[in-house]
């Protein structure tokens, strides 16, 4: 009895930890399992095991169009919020300039606003200027959300630099631009595609500014939100699962290609 | 947030750079910022206070203030809600998340990564899916009310969903691994040495993380309670699909006064007065937990 105790307490954070990979998995489980299900029109209550939903997941209405939307407003706006944060993030990582604060109380205060108010304030914007909503306000509205999160990322990554690396580069004749190219850039690779990566989910999982700002445009989570009302077909669940299983995956590659380049050196 | 950042302790000499390279880096940027960030803040501020002309939709500017006191009288109940859901998530979520950020610190070994993986990995099912998820799993139909009314922990007339109880939760669940990150990133930052040297000087298990690792860990919590915080208190999803009609919170009011009764000017009005009561929290949290640079 008494080593049972004793192998309790000495792993109880571990017990504790589990538990809470529970909690965190099983909607997660739920939506894999029912994506299965084959049911009518909602997916309520198990009806028994089909892989027709896997095999066909366009198959509810405006399912795929308002995915391929998702794709294309999380591509692009990745694309763009990327770019310009890991400038900003150069900048702040690397030169010394006035309106340094004020730099940084601007990328701070997008991250410090719920949503919703960002989501507001530039629909009124739109409104004001007589402008219809659309993909491009939407592109535009992710845009904006997504920069901070890539500057934050970047300019962390950048810090982390030993910087006797880029000392040695120099020492070896490398001027400033053959420094960033070849020492620098590679280095901080890593820490831009991680933002990309946090961009492109934020973009693609965004409903509550995506609601505001594209008018008549229809998204995954809009489709999923509309949907909720009168019961949400199982594609949604193959497609919640698939985008799952592909991130992880992407997750995994990355590290172990990342491992891989770290015993090379 | 540094606090997310990983000090190098390695002091790197920022370039002195008298040229206007570093802004032309940063225009594009803080341009795009500036138009579609600040611009519309102020659109927001300028719309806050015009009154309806009349006609559906249409506004005119009188700068009546009194629409931020009117619209916080009448939306009291669901901004006191959000603060309250929002606070309580937060201390669940951190109740959570700290032991779990900690396991993964100190006691995952080789697993560490794909612990954090996982943690990270909920997040690629669409956040609306898990919530209606939780709906469907402790709904009337699931197996949680099923098995505790079979059991008599709660009464046949009790449901779990459509409660305040199911939108805090929720909210906590949501906002996890918003948590669990910037404290793992934290924690793992502790050197060893640290926890050797107070357990030398004779500190027990307890008090060496009261003395050490809890301060030490104290730019995380802080990060991360604000993370779950921000998007908690403006949340309404959670209310939608997890409450009733008297869990509603601000987000859900803006929303209705934006989209369905079409009143912009009190709509901006609330945007506006949740904006600065969430920035005033902030402003006083940081000061008294005592982290100077956040960004």
């Amino acid at each position: 009895m008494k080593s049972i105790s004793r192998w309790f307490s000495k792993n109880l954070i571990r017990i504790y930890a589990a538990l809470a990979f529970i909690y965190l998995f099983i909607p997660v489980l739920y939506t894999f399992i029912f994506s299965f299900n084959d049911s009518g029109k909602t997916n309520l209550i198990w009806k028994g095991f089909t892989l027709e939903k896997w095999s066909n997941p366009c198959g509810a209405p405006e399912i795929c169009s308002a995915l391929g939307n998702s794709f294309l407003i999380g591509f692009t706006s990745t694309f763009i919020a990327t770019v310009l944060g890991t400038l900003i993030a150069f900048a702040l990582g690397r030169y010394k300039f006035k309106g340094r604060a004020t730099t940084n109380l601007l990328i701070f205060l997008p991250m410090a606003t719920p949503e919703i108010v960002l989501g507001a304030s530039l629909l009124t914007m739109f409104i004001n200027l007589g402008i219809n909503t659309s993909l491009l306000t939407t592109i535009i509205a992710h845009v904006m959300f997504c920069i901070s999160f890539v500057v934050v990322t970047v300019k962390a990554r950048i810090a982390s630099l030993d910087p006797r690396l880029e000392q040695a580069a120099m020492d070896l004749y490398a001027n400033e631009w053959q420094t960033f190219r070849r020492v620098t850039f590679p280095l901080v690779l890593p820490g831009i595609a991680g933002a990309a990566l946090l961009a492109f989910s934020l973009s693609f999982d965004d409903f509550i500014i995506t609601n505001f700002n594209s008018g008549t445009v229809n998204t995954f989570p809009k489709f999923v939100y509309v949907s909720a009302g009168r019961g949400i077909p199982a594609q949604a669940n193959v497609i919640g699962s698939a985008m799952f299983i592909i991130a992880v995956a992407i997750v995994i590659i990355g590290q172990v290609l990342g491992s891989k380049r770290k015993s090379k050196v | 947030m540094a606090a997310i950042s990983r000090p190098s302790g390695k002091v790197f000499a920022l370039k002195d750079n008298k040229s206007l390279f570093p802004y032309l880096l940063l225009a594009p940027g803080l341009l795009w910022l500036f138009m579609f960030f600040i611009l519309p803040i102020v659109n927001l501020a300028q719309m806050s206070t015009k009154t309806s002309t009349g006609e559906s939709g249409q506004f005119e500017q009188s700068y009546r203030f009194a629409n931020f006191f009117d619209s916080f009288v009448d939306a009291s109940g669901q901004f006191g809600r959000s603060f309250l859901y929002a606070t309580l998530a937060t201390l669940i979520a951190l109740a959570i998340a700290y032991p779990l950020a900690y396991a993964i610190a100190f006691k995952s070994g080789k697993w560490k990564n794909v612990l954090l993986v996982l943690v990270v990995a909920p997040f690629f099912v669409s956040f609306l899916l898990r919530t209606i998820a939780w709906k469907q799993i402790l709904g009337e139909e699931g197996p949680v009310t099923a098995i505790l009314r079979g059991l008599h922990i709660i009464s046949q007339q009790t449901t779990l969903t459509s409660s305040a109880f199911a939108v805090v939760t929720g909210l906590a669940y949501n906002f996890l691994p918003f948590m669990t990150l910037p404290i793992y990133a934290s924690l793992e930052r502790i050197d060893p040495r640290t926890l050797e040297a107070s357990g030398d000087l004779y500190a027990n298990g307890f008090t060496t993380f009261r003395k050490v690792t809890l301060p030490l860990s104290m730019p995380g919590v802080v990060a991360g309670t604000l993370l779950t915080f921000i998007p908690a208190a403006g949340d309404y999803i959670n209310a939608n699909i997890l409450g009733n009609p008297n869990t509603k919170m601000l987000g859900n009011v803006i929303e209705a006064r934006f989209f369905k009764i079409v009143d912009y000017p009190t709509a901006a009005a609330l945007s506006f007065t949740l904006m600065a009561a969430i920035l005033i929290l902030i402003t006083l949290y940081i000061r008294k937990a005592g982290t100077e640079e956040l960004v």
